[in-house]
């Protein structure tokens, strides 16, 4: 299967010095997902456990491409826990383990054949606390390509320009390209922080309360960001924020106590959710 | 303290104000329906004066409720009970306006005398009081078995309407001397018709509070 052929290229151990045109087919062998379908994300009895401890008990959902999925509930529902799952974040947490399958461009991205360079060129992640590299504007949008195998300037030029586009801040930052990063303010560093993961092309963008550290100007601009994104991007976001949920969702899911209460078109949730434990939630009356 | 001691505090009080309003309508109708049978012309003009204290709560709870969707975003059941309150709360206020212009039609009435005891007209006027109070009561106590039965009772309405305005007509065929009275009660009898349709606004918005569903997808 081509999964495994593709999977044997890329372990295989590389030489130190690699040939430009060699490091250029790896980022092409990195397209293993095939995302021609109309769910961008299934996730199929999903249990995730930190030692013993169930942080995740039975989740199904299905995230449809182009849209904007929030998923809502109070802190330690496990809202976070899953949206780390989609990249497979929580492979660095020591005693995590995870049982069911996350269907993702038409692979379990738990199977063992899968890479997670590929996985994570395709699902990017954007978190709560911006966190751009303590590098030069473009340093940190080129990094993900380069380390994809991009070396050539103009071709790296071009993802800047392209990335700092999409996140609607090349004319803010054309200029001061060479300035560092840190010199941003809160807000500007988190849209860089988009910019970073949009520029290895993922089809999927993961936010983790990305504006729950900003002032409401800049949360707007991400809210409209995100609005636009969504025409070329699928996007899962958490948040804490119910309006925002409301304002900017296509689905909203209901997390309490690791389990998955409801899931729905975000106006049915927040107008007439089916279950009580939502109400409840979203008016305010627990958590 | 309650998470939102003072959001429940501000829809208590916005159910509360709804309550009087409703309930200030529902005695304008009944009172403007025992005019018209009397022909009491002080009791109408009563109910005309009333129709401000209806208008002035419309525009207090047109207030409250833009001061909650403001301060508290509400969404889920208190987004329907707070839309919903601006919405009936247009529906109850012409009903007002209707009651309030029967009370002015029988303050200024032609005669002294109707020429014939009113009963379609009467039957009609008790029609709409019921269904004043009925639909009322569904939408405070958030009941949709009531709210059917003024939805049903409307039927029954149009049906006395197109009696009394068939009869009005042949009246007037026969004794052109009635036409003055004839026409001031066939407006009444349209305005009746017209609270009817009103009550079962109310009753939609009623069913809508409890089931989340509006009459359209229902």
């Amino acid at each position: 299967m081509g999964l495994f052929q593709k999977k044997n290229t890329i372990e295989q151990p590389q030489p130190e010095t690699v040939d430009r045109h060699e490091k250029k087919k790896k980022s092409d062998s990195l397209d293993i997902f095939d995302f021609s379908g109309e769910l961008a994300i299934t996730v199929r009895d999903l249990d995730l456990f930190y030692g013993e401890f169930q942080a995740l008990k039975k989740i199904n959902m299905e995230m449809p491409k182009y849209q904007i999925t929030a998923m809502i509930g109070p802190s330690g529902c496990g809202k976070s826990t899953l949206i780390k799952t989609l990249n497979r974040m929580n492979d660095l947490v020591e005693g995590c383990r995870v049982v069911g399958e996350i269907i993702i461009g038409g692979l379990n991205i738990y199977d063992r054949g899968v890479d997670l360079s590929a996985l994570r060129k395709n699902v990017g992640m954007v978190f709560q606390k911006p966190n751009p590299f303590p590098m030069s504007v473009y340093d940190n949008i080129a990094y993900g390509p380069r380390t994809f195998g991009i070396r050539k300037k103009g071709e790296l030029d071009e993802i800047v320009e392209r990335s700092l586009k999409q996140a609607a801040m090349w004319d803010e930052l054309k200029d001061r390209l060479n300035k560092s990063a840190l010199g941003l303010s809160g807000g500007q560093q988190q849209r860089l922080c988009i910019a970073r993961a949009l520029a290895v092309g993922p089809q999927i963008l993961l936010m983790d309360e990305p504006t729950s550290a900003l002032d409401p100007i800049s949360t707007g601009k991400i809210e409209e960001l995100c609005e636009e994104l969504k025409k070329d991007v699928t996007i899962v976001m958490v948040t804490h924020n119910m309006q925002q949920a409301a304002r900017i969702s296509d689905k909203t899911a209901f997390f309490l106590l690791g389990e998955m209460i409801e899931m729905g078109d975000t106006e049915q949730v927040f107008s007439a959710p089916s279950h009580p434990e939502t109400e409840r939630y979203i008016t305010g009356r627990f958590g | 303290m309650a998470p939102r001691k003072y959001f429940d505090e501000e829809l208590d009080d916005l159910h509360e104000t709804l309550g009087r309003m409703c309930t200030v309508t529902e005695r304008m109708i009944a009172d403007a329906v025992s005019a018209l049978k009397t022909l009491d012309r002080a009791l109408g003009a009563s109910v005309a004066e009333t129709d401000r204290e209806v208008d002035d709560l419309e525009i207090a709870i047109e207030k409250k409720c833009m001061r909650i969707l403001l301060k508290q975003q509400p969404v889920a059941k208190d987004l329907v009970k707070v839309t919903t309150a601006l919405k009936v709360i247009t529906d109850v206020e012409r009903i007002g306006d209707q009651a309030a212009d029967i009370g002015e039609i029988v303050r200024q009435f032609p005669d002294d005398k109707l020429f014939k005891e009113p009963e379609h007209i009467a039957r009609m006027g008790d029609l709409a009081v019921a269904m004043i109070h009925q639909s009322v009561e569904s939408f405070l106590g958030e009941s949709v078995g009531g709210a059917d039965m003024v939805i049903h009772a409307d039927d029954e309405m149009d049906a006395l309407f197109n009696e009394v305005k068939q009869e009005l007509i042949d009246r007037i065929a026969t004794d052109a001397s009635v036409a003055d009275q004839a026409v001031q009660l066939l407006m009444i009898a349209k305005y009746l018709e017209k609270i009817g349709d009103y009550a079962v606004n109310v009753s939609e918005w009623a069913k809508y509070l409890v089931t989340g569903v509006h009459k359209e997808y229902q």
